[in-house]
């Protein structure tokens, strides 16, 4: 009466499956190093620059436009 | 004789109505004040990265007092279109300072993003790396 290989697989043979599909996976993966300078973002700086270039135009009338104190 | 009909009058009458045509001023543009105006011309005074004018060399009181009051009227200006641009004074300042730096003509004074005073080449001047 007993169904020989039929029955659910153990436990300890799943996870050895599970191990093999995610081999390939594992072995597409990129290395990745650690810059050795700190990583710096100057967000001050790109908020300005992105301010000073929406300003450009409406400053450059102004100054046409009151010439007499530029 | 009415004055309106002496042909005299009537020629200058013409004479000014044409020139008015001839010469259009935009609205609120005005020739610098001529004591600025010499000044800048000779290294005086010369343009700062902040949007104002700046002293190059020690100012006479009278020169003083006309670039302190410019530069009271360009905060003015600043403030007033900053606030309809959605922007604070010194971001609109400092925008019109990368402009007015890059209009300088040459033989003229500006201030390099250093502090140091600079005159103005017949090349790009030195200015914020920020400027458009």
């Amino acid at each position: 009466m007993t169904r020989p290989r039929q029955t659910p697989t153990p436990i300890r043979s799943r996870r050895a499956l599970a191990a093999l599909a995610l081999t390939p996976v594992l072995g597409g993966c990129i290395t990745v190093k650690a810059p050795d300078k700190p990583i710096v973002i100057e967000l001050n700086v790109t908020i300005k620059q992105e301010v000073i270039y929406r300003l450009a135009g409406d400053a450059a009338q102004t100054i046409d436009k009151n010439a007499g104190i530029f | 004789m009415l004055v309106r009909d002496n042909p005299v009058f009537r020629t200058l009458l013409t004479a000014a109505a044409s020139l008015a045509l001839a010469t259009p001023l935009p609205a609120g543009a005005q020739a610098r004040d001529p004591v600025y105006a010499a000044a800048r011309a000779q290294g005086q005074v010369g343009e700062q990265p902040n949007g104002y004018l700046g002293f190059v060399t020690a100012p006479s009181p009278e020169l003083r007092k006309a670039i302190e009051d410019i530069n009271i009227k360009r905060r003015a200006v600043y403030a007033d279109k900053a606030a309809a641009a959605g922007a604070t004074v010194e971001e609109y300042a400092l925008t019109s300072g990368c402009l007015l730096i890059a209009h300088t003509t040459p033989g003229e004074k500006y201030q390099a993003p250093d502090g140091s005073w600079q005159t103005r080449g017949a090349g790009a001047p030195l200015r914020d790396p920020r400027c458009p």
